[in-house]
């Protein structure tokens, strides 16, 4: 289930830039539903980490204050065209997505 | 029949503990994620979701950070903000948004090699200040930017 986050990485002298979105609702809990006026449960990613050359890069947590269909961009260096970059996200249902993408 | 008995007080010993492990949340698909620092995002108060997310409330204003967000954002609902820091041995990174129920939106924790830059989306309820905090070399640096944000969408 690797369809829920696009990832562009590209090196440019040892510096990578990666930008990667997310589809996910990210519901923050607070919301009414108009119809039924019941809240829309909260539904949000909690943890998205990438990881470079089995090395973590970036560790974020997040709340539901992030936007829907969320867009992350890093940059770090040591990074070479064609090395591997690992993308992995868990909500607070639990539910999780990762994805190995390549650096350009 | 003595020894049935004892069986059976263990049993429900042994339940008991199982039982009272759900109950404190223990086994519940939310302990994965044990590391999500959930007492700092469902804070209300700026200055105690910054000590819980980063171990301390005292910032040093620095023109270091730069914040970059819009002046008027028509659309508080996706805010576009890029934070690139300049200080060295940045290790982590905080965007708040004191306006909101629960101002801090997100906390990013850097590898070595990665650089003090982060450009992400958040939401914001109405007119605020976005304070971005770095924690560089054990101290804590703050910039903040006003964005205005109409909740109408026609530019006002």
């Amino acid at each position: 289930m690797a369809k829920s986050i696009k990832l562009r990485a590209k090196a440019k002298g040892g510096v990578a830039t990666v930008k990667c979105l997310i589809s996910h609702p990210m519901e923050t809990g607070l919301r009414k539903d108009k119809k039924s006026g019941k809240k829309i449960p909260a539904h949000f990613i909690q943890e998205v980490t990438a990881e470079h050359g089995g090395k973590s890069v970036l560790n974020a947590q997040w709340s539901g204050a992030i936007s829907k269909n969320p867009f992350l961009s890093f940059k770090f260096s040591g990074a070479n065209s064609g090395d591997s970059i690992k993308i992995s996200w868990v909500d607070n249902q639990g539910k999780s997505d990762s994805l190995d993408g390549k650096i350009k | 029949m003595n020894h049935n008995r004892r069986v059976l007080l263990k049993g429900s010993l042994a339940a008991g503990a199982v039982g009272a492990a759900i109950g404190a949340g223990l086994l519940t698909p939310k302990a994965a994620v044990a590391a999500w620092a959930k007492a700092a995002f469902e804070a209300k108060d700026v200055n105690v979701a910054l000590s819980s997310a980063m171990g301390s409330s005292d910032t040093t204003t620095t023109d270091k950070i730069k914040l970059k967000a819009p002046d008027i954002a028509e659309n508080g609902a996706v805010v576009p903000i890029t934070v690139t820091s300049n200080i060295d041995g940045t290790s982590s990174m905080s965007i708040l948004v004191p306006k909101n129920a629960q101002p801090l939106t997100s906390t990013y924790t850097f590898g070595s090699n990665t650089q003090g830059y982060i450009s992400t989306r958040v939401k914001m309820g109405k007119t605020s200040d976005v304070i971005a905090v770095v924690k560089a070399n054990g101290k804590l640096y703050s910039t903040k930017k006003e964005v205005k944000v109409t909740i109408g969408g026609c530019g006002g």
